[in-house]
């Protein structure tokens, strides 16, 4: 009987990391950020119904990057967490924080068992305040750990770079327009800096809307809607000047609540 | 298996493995305890006192549905509350009234938006009018011990169809049978007297105005006959819940809008004890 090869815990856990950043470099990234009155998720997306944000609870929003069957188990096992948690208690005490915790300690026991594969995702969970200052943004990479994120967040295979494009231009206060003009331009840089065309049709948008008169924030932005806040961003001043973004914002949730 | 609700830790297999979009399926499987109608009840004897909620009615309209309800509920030949509010919207399309036992209604009713809100999630689409109406029959049923014993809940579901574009009413039985309802419908204690009503003033073609005045007319006369029934209380400001249900979706009514109706009403029948007259032929 031969002896088994030894092999450190640094080199498996190394091995392990490398698998799941390699799963998650193969799928397109995506990103999140705050805007004055929400939260927006955009990513480039062909599908029309395999979806990569969706609507956990009221004011909590999901985004995954990665591998479709595996995020979309988490994401069932996070609505049915949080409908339990709110049957069990009350709708307040589903928090975008206890959700978190749970995606980290799922993804960390299946990142740290040997009997599993890790998972090839990385996971945003985000929840819309009732003021800018009560947003939260959750960052989880396949290994288990939290980020708390203010401002913007990328995740996927081209995630930092994007990141510090993001971080060098968002502001607080972008009206929704600004907002997904920035991320779309973060998102059309490919790795080696050229630029390319992503048409709104493989565009897959939504928010959590703080200023929506439902209780249920989460909210998906398509066809003429995206058209027009992509159209009303390349015209708009520089983001964060005086008055105007206050009646964007405006316009922007007068006609909103108009297309429900 | 224990619940991970209560402390923060990796979700259980249960919440991971793929299965039905139903809470209420997820929630038999994984903590049968907490489904209404899992519950294991000792024997009684004679009738449980317990409020119970009175009469809701409900009236289509060319491009939508109205739903009512009275704000009554009764302890035997107590008032147990003035106050109560018996309608709910179920989702952006549909309502529920419910009569019977309150605790368990309200209940039922909680476990049934969820429902629906659940497989909104999952799926990514919502369930169709005619699978909404199926799945509360299943609830219904599921009570169908504790109704043995005193405690039925009986609905009364209604909601738009967006895909035949018209209002739909669907009344139900406390073993779950469920009907369709064609013009207007009632349930509760006084529903025998609301619909009395509602069938000498209901026509096919009222505005959505009338239809709010029909079914708050409908409502006075239950009142009017039914001691279980609560009418319009001025003095302590409650009025009637009135919900309308169309194209936009589910709305109701204001306190203000409400109160103008059950106001001129009232006014209406201190001349005319009766209501209004239909014609002899």
């Amino acid at each position: 009987m031969s002896t088994p090869f030894y092999v450190s815990p640094q080199q498996a856990m190394a091995d392990r990391a490398e698998y799941a950043r390699k799963g998650i470099a193969r799928g397109r990234s995506l990103v999140v950020l705050q805007y004055a009155d929400g939260i927006v998720f955009v990513g480039e997306n062909p599908s029309r119904a395999l979806h990569k944000f969706s609507e956990i609870y009221d004011r909590i929003g999901f985004a995954a990057a990665g591998k479709y069957n595996e995020y979309e188990n988490l994401r069932i096992g996070g609505v049915r967490y949080a409908d339990l948690r709110g049957y069990t208690y009350d709708r307040d005490d589903v928090t975008a924080r206890g959700l978190a915790n749970v995606y980290a300690q799922t993804l960390g026991t299946i990142f740290s068992s040997n009997a599993e594969k890790p998972y090839e995702v990385e996971l945003v969970v985000a929840e819309v305040g009732t003021t800018p200052d009560g947003d939260q943004i959750y960052r989880l990479p396949h290994d288990g750990s939290i980020v708390d994120e203010h401002g913007s967040v990328a995740v996927g295979g081209n995630a930092e770079q994007i990141s510090t494009y993001l971080d060098q231009r968002h502001q607080d206060g972008m009206t929704l327009a600004e907002a997904l003009k920035l991320a779309v331009q973060a998102l059309s840089r490919d790795t080696n800096g050229s630029e390319r065309e992503i048409p709104a049709e493989r565009l897959e948008v939504a928010v959590l809307d703080r200023t929506r008169p439902q209780q249920r924030k989460f909210k998906r932005i398509v066809g003429r809607q995206l058209e027009r806040l992509l159209g009303e961003g390349g015209s708009a001043g520089e983001p964060g000047d005086g008055a105007d973004p206050d009646a964007e914002a405006g316009s922007d949730s007068g006609s909103g609540s108009a297309d429900e | 298996m224990e619940a991970n609700t209560r402390k923060p830790g990796r979700l259980p297999a249960a919440f991971l493995t793929p299965g039905s979009s139903s809470f209420m399926d997820f929630l038999s499987e994984h903590q049968p305890e907490m489904l209404p109608g899992k519950r294991q009840l000792p024997p009684t004897q004679g009738v449980l006192e317990a409020p119970h909620g009175t009469t809701i009615v409900a009236a289509t309209f060319p491009g939508g549905v109205v739903l009512a309800g009275d704000r009554r509920a009764t302890m035997g030949n107590v008032i147990a509350q003035r106050d109560i509010e018996k309608v709910f919207p179920a989702d952006e399309y549909s309502a529920v009234g419910i009569a019977g036992t309150a605790g368990l209604a309200v209940e039922m009713v909680k476990l049934f938006q969820l429902e629906l809100e659940h497989f909104e999630k999952v799926e990514g689409a919502t369930l169709s009018l005619e699978g909404k109406a199926n799945r509360l029959s299943t609830m219904i049923r599921s009570n169908l011990g504790m109704a043995m014993q005193g405690l039925a809940v009986v609905p009364l579901f209604a909601g738009f169809d967006v895909d035949r574009a018209k209002g739909r009413i669907f009344s139900y039985d406390v073993t779950g049978g469920r009907s369709e309802e064609h013009g207007f419908a009632a349930t509760g204690s006084g529903s025998v007297f609301a619909r009395g009503a509602m069938k000498k003033l209901y026509r096919d073609d009222l505005t959505e105005e009338q239809a709010t005045t029909l079914v708050v007319q409908a409502l006075y006369d239950a009142a009017d006959d039914d001691s279980a029934t609560g009418g319009p209380d001025v003095a302590r400001r409650i009025y009637p819940i009135v919900t309308v249900i169309s194209e936009e979706g589910f709305r109701r009514l204001a306190e203000a809008e409400t109160s103008e109706i059950a106001r001129s009403i009232l006014a209406r029948r201190l001349e005319q004890p009766d209501g209004p007259r239909a014609a002899l032929l």
